[in-house]
């Protein structure tokens, strides 16, 4: 049996990153992965390079941290509206400002995509689908149609991407998976608080997937976002567990869900 | 003159000219001239609709578009949208004219059912009935609010569709001006998409557009994501076979076959609305967008450090 836990969108939420690492170190998994986007919306992105480190957290690239590493003027988040790119701009200029050289040159380093061959399945991790970094799969717009492609294209059994920040899994004909793992960045429009990551369970080609929820210090995540002038909306969000921002990329679906 | 070439990269959205050209009204900026009795196109069939679902969905479709004309106006319209939930997710183009309780009703009901979302484009082109209606006609403006309020009743969010007929100047004060109106009508949280003026059909003459000379050329096009133009992951079916995208409609060289299953060609960007497309990516998808103008080649891909 081959365990993995796997998150994307950490946002800078150095607090949540903990939590999660504690909580998969307890279940004991073999491997922790990051699909991408370290930084955004948080507070002190550099506080957590040192964490993925020290636990050994594979990481790939994630639009943010493509940005970042390139030098590029925003964060190809993939927003239209304009008051979404507001937002946005604030805290790119925020996290570009606030990461390290050092770091920045970290992730130069980092792959867009990774594969792992696992308990005889084919594993593709990636950041927003495995065609285009900043594309957005969520639950309600993403067919078995358009997913069976993708698997087909991209020869994979089982494929694990972030980027939306809801989570969601659909199984597939043959077995096959399509994982959107969530983010530990922000929680997911649904009035709650904790956010979450995704344990994958592999064993002669048996596939299970647990979605853990992560309990975190978020009190003092907000006294942290305060104390660095981040925008009351973002603070808000962290504190209510609804999304206050970037609202309008949201298919019809999981926008009705949430409260804005 | 050589034409910049665009291969279909993958057949994402599937669009539907359901309804033909009919309409029942007739806008003064409408591209593809629709209105009553215009039958340059005419209505689709269910089976057809079916046949193609199913042959996009094969194929791995992500996306289905419904437009017209009025697609309301199709005696099996709901039948339509019912079938291609279960396929994929649906938007649907709309003026709201015929969105009664009854209509908005079932559209509630079969948006509950679905597993994939519906989204109902609810066209309006003024934030008051004077600016509305001098270009979509008179009586518009209080029907399409009323489709308005009885959907998002129902908890369905319209994208409230508006065509930007406007200045730059005036642009923020109009944007303010339709979240009022539309928050006055019960709609709490308006969702607003503006798209461009295209210089096609009828707005030619109400926008007073003399020369449609301007093409792309290959030099546009370098460093430029071309999956941001239609040609390149969308097709639209009509009742006289499948055209490249839903703008080109009446320009005979944008239908590439009868069925979808022969009309993967490359298109050559022949146009003066390619531009437009070009201009402003993502016109016709459904991510929701307030256009703030045409981004230069230049200001729309990897610039330098904030």
């Amino acid at each position: 049996m081959t365990r993995l836990a796997l998150f994307g969108g950490i946002y800078n939420n150095y607090r949540a990153l903990e939590a999660a690492l504690e909580d998969a170190r307890r279940r004991k998994v073999d491997a922790v992965y990051c699909l991408g986007d370290l930084g955004a919306f948080g507070p002190y992105p550099d506080r957590v390079y040192p964490l993925l480190r020290s636990h050994e957290v594979q990481c790939i690239q994630g639009n943010y941290d493509n940005s970042l590493a390139g030098g590029l003027a925003d964060c190809q988040c993939g927003y239209t509206d304009p008051r979404d790119n507001h937002f946005a701009r604030i805290s790119y200029s925020y996290t570009f400002k606030n990461t390290s050289e050092e770091n920045k040159a970290w992730l130069r380093t980092l792959p867009m995509s990774l594969r792992l061959e696992t308990g005889g399945r084919r594993v593709l991790l990636c950041h927003g689908s495995p065609r285009k970094i900043n594309e957005f799969l969520w639950e309600s717009t993403s067919p078995d149609s358009f997913l069976e492609y993708l698997l087909a294209e991209f020869d994979a059994d089982i494929i694990c991407v972030t980027h939306t920040g809801i989570k969601w899994h659909r199984t597939l004909a043959g077995g096959r998976h399509f994982i959107n793992v969530g983010v530990l960045g922000r929680p997911e429009n649904d009035g709650n608080i904790p956010v979450w990551y995704a344990v994958l369970a592999i064993e002669d080609g048996r596939v299970e997937v647990e979605f853990v929820p992560v309990p975190y210090d978020w009190q003092g995540l907000a006294a942290d976002m305060r104390a660095e002038s981040l925008p009351e909306e973002f603070i808000e969000t962290v504190t209510t567990g609804w999304w206050t921002t970037c609202l309008e990329v949201l298919p019809h679906k999981e926008r009705a869900r949430g409260r804005f | 003159m050589n034409y910049p070439a665009i291969q279909l990269t993958h057949l994402d959205n599937l669009w539907f000219q359901v309804s033909g050209t009919l309409c029942n009204i007739a806008c003064t900026h409408c591209f593809n001239n629709s209105g009553p009795n215009v039958r340059t196109f005419g209505f689709l069939s269910l089976e057809t609709v079916r046949e193609e679902i199913e042959a996009a969905a094969r194929s791995g479709v992500k996306e289905i578009f419904f437009t017209g004309g009025e697609p309301f106006l199709h005696p099996e319209f709901l039948d339509m949208i019912a079938l291609s939930l279960e396929r994929a997710p649906t938007t649907v183009l709309t003026n709201g004219m015929l969105i009664d309780d009854r209509l908005a009703d079932r559209l509630a009901e079969i948006e509950r059912s679905a597993r994939y979302s519906l989204e109902i484009r609810v066209s309006l082109d003024g934030h008051t009935e004077e600016m509305n209606d001098a270009i979509r006609g008179r009586g518009v403006f209080r029907q399409a609010m009323a489709a308005v309020a009885r959907l998002s009743r129902r908890g369905l969010l319209p994208l409230v569709t508006v065509v930007r007929t406007w200045s730059d100047e005036e642009e923020l004060a109009t944007l303010a001006g339709f979240v009022r109106t539309l928050r006055e009508a019960g709609y709490t949280r308006p969702r607003i998409k503006v798209l461009p003026s295209l210089p096609l059909g009828r707005e030619l003459e109400r926008a007073s557009i003399i020369s449609t000379d301007t093409l792309l050329t290959e030099e546009d096009l370098k460093e430029y994501d071309r999956e941001l133009l239609m040609c390149s992951n969308s097709r639209l079916v009509t009742d006289r076979g499948v055209w490249v995208c839903p703008l080109l409609v009446e320009k005979s060289d944008a239908r590439l076959g009868a069925t979808l299953q022969d009309a993967s060609a490359t298109y050559e960007l022949r146009h003066n609305a390619c531009v437009t497309c070009y201009q402003y990516g993502t016109i016709c998808g459904n991510v929701s967008s307030l256009i703030e103008g045409p981004a230069s080649v230049a200001d729309s891909g990897n610039g330098k450090a904030p």
